[in-house]
C-alpha cells in the first residue's frame, strides 16, 4: 500500500496550483459578480494540455492518468467551482466517455480536437422534468433512413451556450424506458439545434449554465455514441468519471477554505488573543482538517481503482456524495471563522459557500447517493460488465 | 547556441512563517521553490534556445533537494540539468559559490550565453552571478529586461537594461553573462509532457571531486563574508500628540516628517 505522490504528480499537483494561483485568483471574483464566464481561460488551459489531461498522446492528450485528473480538479476548484466544472464536463462526460464507447474512427476524428482545447463540449441528459429520474426524460428521435432526427429540451446544462461539441440523450424507442435510450454527438451550427443561458444562479456564476433545444436535429449514424439503447449505460458511465472530478474538486474547495481559515483565525484578534486560540475555532478548524483529509481518501482511491481499470460506480458516487457534502460544510464554517468579513465576497469563502450547494445537488443529489449506497449493501444494486469498460491506465499506450 | 542557466532553489516566502534564525529564514521542511527571478531566467534560456536552436543546461548549486527545482526546469523545457552539491559546500558565501559554479561551468564546456536572475529572494545579494561573470573574464550584463539582438553568428547580443529611473540598451560580444529582472517575459508554466520526462529523468550530481575542488576550499570555513546584523530588526513605534490650532499643527507636522526623512 502507498499513500505517497509519485513525483510526477506531485509536480502537476505545484503547477495546476500555481495556474489557479496566478491565472484564475485575480479575475475569478469579478466574474462571479458579473456571471461572466472567463473565456479567457481556455486558451490558457488548453495550452497547459488541461483540456486532455488523461487522454492518450494518440488522440493528442497529455497522458496523464487518473490520480493527474483528480489533481487538476482539486487545484482548479482550489481557486474556483466554475473553472473546475469545464474539465469535468468538457473530459468527464464527453471527451471521456467518446474514448470508452467510441469506435476508433470517433476516438481518431473526435478526440483530438477536444483534447487540444480547439473544440469545447458538454453534455446533456437532464431535462426540465427529469433530473435524477433519467426514465423520464422526454427527449426522442425519430429515424428517416440513415439519419437520427433528434427532439426535446435539455436544462442545467453545463457551458450549453460555450460549447461547441454536444453529447445528449434522447429515447429512440418510446416504450423501453432506461433501454430506449441513445446517445449522440451533435456539432453546434446543425439545424434546429440552439442553445441559451440561464441566469440568476446562487453559485457558480462564472460558469455558463443553460439549456439546449433540439427540433428535428438531423444527426448521422457517424455520430450516434455506442448502440442504440446503450445511452443509459452511456450515461451512468460518463458519471462515474464526472463525478471523480466533482470530489477531487470539492476537496480542493476545502483546502482553500481551511488554509484561509487558519490564516485569518490567525490574524484576528478577539479578547486580547487571536480567535485562533479560542477552543471553538480550534474545533472548526480540526473538523475542516477531518473533512480534508478523508475526502482526499476517498478520492485518491477512486483514482487508484480508475488506474488499475476496476470498476468504481460504488466508491465514486461515495467519494461524491462524502466530499460535496463536506465541502458545504466546511465553506459555511470557513464563513464562520471569517465571521461578518466571511459573509461579504471581498473574502473568497462566501464564493466557495455559494459554489459549494451546487455540488450536492448536480451529479446526483446527495439522496441519490445515500439509496446507491444503501442499494448495494441490501444487494438491490450490483454493477454488471458493461460492453465498453473504461481501461486500466497504462503508460506505455496512454504515451505512446 | 551553448546557453547555460543558473538556478537556485530558495524557501517559499510566500509560505513562510516568519521564522528567522539570525539572518537566515529558518525554512528546514518549509516550501521550496524555484528562485522566483530564476524563472525568468529559464524562460529566457529557453526562448533563446527556442529562436536559435542549442541546448540550455541547467546548473543548480544547493542541497540534494534542489534537485527539484532542476526538475521544475526540466519540465519548463531545458535540455539538461545538473545540480552541484556537496556537504563541504554548505554555506558558501557569494564569492565561494560563484568560485564553485564556475568550476561547473568550466565542467560543462564551451558556452555562448550564461543566463541568471537578478538576484535569489534569499540572501539576495545579487552578486553571486557577477562574480561568475568576473571569474570567467566574460562580460556581464545585468538587469536586462529586453534580450533585443541575440546574434550568435555574429558574436553579439544588444539588451535593454532597467535601472534606476532610466533604460540603457548595451551590446556586448559574445560569450556573455546576463541576469534578467522580471520585465524581461512572462515564464511558461511546466508543461504535463515536460513534467513526464523531468520525472523520469536522472539529475547528475557535481561534487567536490568531480570539479577538483578542494573541499577545504569551499563552504563557510573557506568563505570571508561573516554575518552580524540581528533579524529580524527590533521595531520602534511611538505616538507624539501634535498640540496647536490647526495650522501650526500642519507646519509642526511637515517639520517633523521631514525631520524623520519621511518626505
Amino acid at each position: 500500500m502507498d499513500f505517497e505522490l509519485s513525483e510526477e504528480h506531485r509536480m502537476v499537483e505545484r503547477m495546476v496550483y500555481d495556474f489557479a494561483r496566478n491565472e484564475i485568483l485575480p479575475s475569478i471574483r469579478e466574474h462571479d459578480r458579473n456571471g461572466t464566464f472567463p473565456h479567457e481561460l481556455l486558451p490558457k488551459m488548453a495550452a497547459q494540455g488541461f483540456m486532455g489531461i488523461c487522454l492518450p498522446v494518440r488522440y493528442d492528450g497529455a497522458g496523464m492518468d487518473f490520480i493527474s485528473l483528480g489533481l487538476l480538479s482539486e487545484g482548479l476548484e482550489w481557486a474556483d467551482s466554475s473553472v473546475r466544472e469545464t474539465i469535468a464536463v468538457h473530459l468527464g462526460l464527453h471527451a471521456l466517455p467518446i474514448f470508452q464507447w467510441g469506435t476508433e474512427e470517433q476516438k481518431e476524428r473526435f478526440l483530438p480536437p477536444l483534447a487540444t482545447g480547439e473544440n469545447i463540449a458538454c453534455f446533456g441528459l437532464t431535462e426540465p422534468g427529469a433530473g435524477s429520474d433519467v426514465a423520464a426524460m422526454t427527449s426522442r428521435v425519430r429515424k428517416e433512413g440513415d439519419t437520427y432526427l433528434v427532439s426535446g429540451e435539455k436544462m442545467w446544462i453545463t457551458l450549453s451556450d460555450v460549447a461547441d461539441r454536444f453529447l445528449v440523450f434522447a429515447k429512440t424507442n418510446q416504450e423501453e424506458g432506461t433501454r430506449g435510450i441513445t446517445a449522440f454527438l451533435l456539432e453546434r451550427g446543425w439545424e434546429g439545434l440552439t442553445t441559451g443561458t440561464i441566469k440568476g444562479k446562487m453559485g457558480v456564476r462564472a460558469s455558463n449554465t443553460g439549456w439546449i433545444n433540439m427540433d428535428e436535429v438531423p444527426v448521422p449514424e457517424s455520430h450516434r455514441l455506442g448502440e442504440e439503447g446503450e445511452g443509459f449505460k452511456i450515461a451512468m458511465s460518463c458519471l462515474d468519471n464526472a463525478r471523480y472530478t466533482v470530489a477531487a474538486g470539492a476537496v480542493g474547495l476545502m483546502k482553500y477554505c481551511l488554509e484561509a481559515s487558519v490564516a485569518y483565525a490567525r490574524q484576528r484578534r478577539t479578547f486580547g488573543q487571536p480567535i485562533g486560540d479560542h477552543q471553538l475555532v480550534k474545533q472548526l478548524i480540526a473538523q475542516m482538517k477531518q473533512r480534508v483529509d478523508l475526502g482526499e481518501l476517498a478520492v485518491r482511491k477512486v483514482g487508484w481503482l480508475k488506474n488499475r481499470g476496476m470498476r468504481n460506480t460504488r466508491e465514486t458516487s461515495m467519494a461524491k456524495w462524502y466530499c460535496t457534502e463536506s465541502a458545504f460544510a466546511t465553506a459555511s464554517d470557513a464563513v464562520q471563522v471569517h465571521g461578518a468579513y466571511g459573509y461579504s465576497d471581498e473574502y473568497d469563502v462566501e464564493r466557495h459557500l455559494r459554489n459549494s450547494k451546487s455540488a450536492v445537488i448536480y451529479e446526483g443529489t446527495s439522496q441519490i447517493h445515500q439509496l446507491m449506497q444503501a442499494d448495494y449493501e441490501f444487494g438491490n444494486r450490483t454493477d454488471r460488465p458493461l460492453r465498453c469498460e473504461m481501461p486500466a491506465y497504462d503508460p506505455e499506450y496512454w504515451q505512446q | 547556441m551553448n546557453i547555460i542557466a543558473l538556478v537556485k532553489q530558495t524557501p517559499d516566502t510566500a509560505q513562510l512563517s516568519a521564522s528567522m534564525d539570525g539572518l537566515k529564514l529558518s525554512a528546514e521542511g518549509g516550501p521550496r521553490i524555484v528562485n522566483p527571478w530564476d524563472e525568468y531566467t529559464l524562460e529566457t534560456a529557453i526562448q533563446a534556445r527556442e529562436e536559435h536552436g542549442g541546448k540550455v543546461t541547467a546548473l543548480c548549486l544547493g542541497p540534494p533537494e534542489a534537485a527539484d527545482a532542476l526538475k521544475t526546469a526540466l519540465a519548463m523545457g531545458v535540455d539538461e540539468a545538473v545540480l552541484v552539491s556537496d556537504p563541504a559546500m554548505a554555506d558558501s558565501d557569494s564569492l565561494t559559490s560563484a568560485r564553485i559554479l564556475v568550476a561547473a561551468i568550466r565542467k560543462v564546456g564551451a558556452f555562448d550565453l550564461i543566463v541568471g536572475g537578478r538576484a535569489a529572494i534569499d540572501g539576495n545579494t545579487a552578486a553571486t552571478a557577477v562574480q561568475v561573470a568576473a571569474l570567467l573574464g566574460v562580460p556581464l550584463v545585468s538587469y536586462v529586461a529586453e534580450l533585443r539582438n541575440l546574434d550568435p553568428s555574429d558574436r553579439t547580443l544588444s539588451a535593454v537594461r532597467l535601472l534606476e529611473k532610466a533604460r540603457e540598451t548595451v551590446t556586448s560580444r559574445l560569450p556573455a553573462l546576463i541576469t534578467v529582472v522580471k520585465e524581461i517575459n512572462e515564464p511558461r508554466y511546466p508543461s504535463l509532457i515536460g513534467i513526464r520526462k523531468a520525472a523520469r529523468a536522472n539529475i547528475p550530481i557535481w561534487g567536490c571531486k568531480d570539479l577538483s575542488l578542494d573541499a577545504a576550499a569551499v563552504g563557510a570555513g573557506a568563505s570571508g563574508v561573516e554575518w552580524r546584523t540581528e533579524l529580524p530588526p527590533v521595531r520602534e513605534a511611538h505616538i507624539e500628540m501634535i498640540d496647536g490650532g490647526p495650522e501650526d499643527a500642519a507646519r509642526t507636522l511637515v517639520d517633523r516628517l521631514m525631520e524623520e526623512k519621511v518626505i
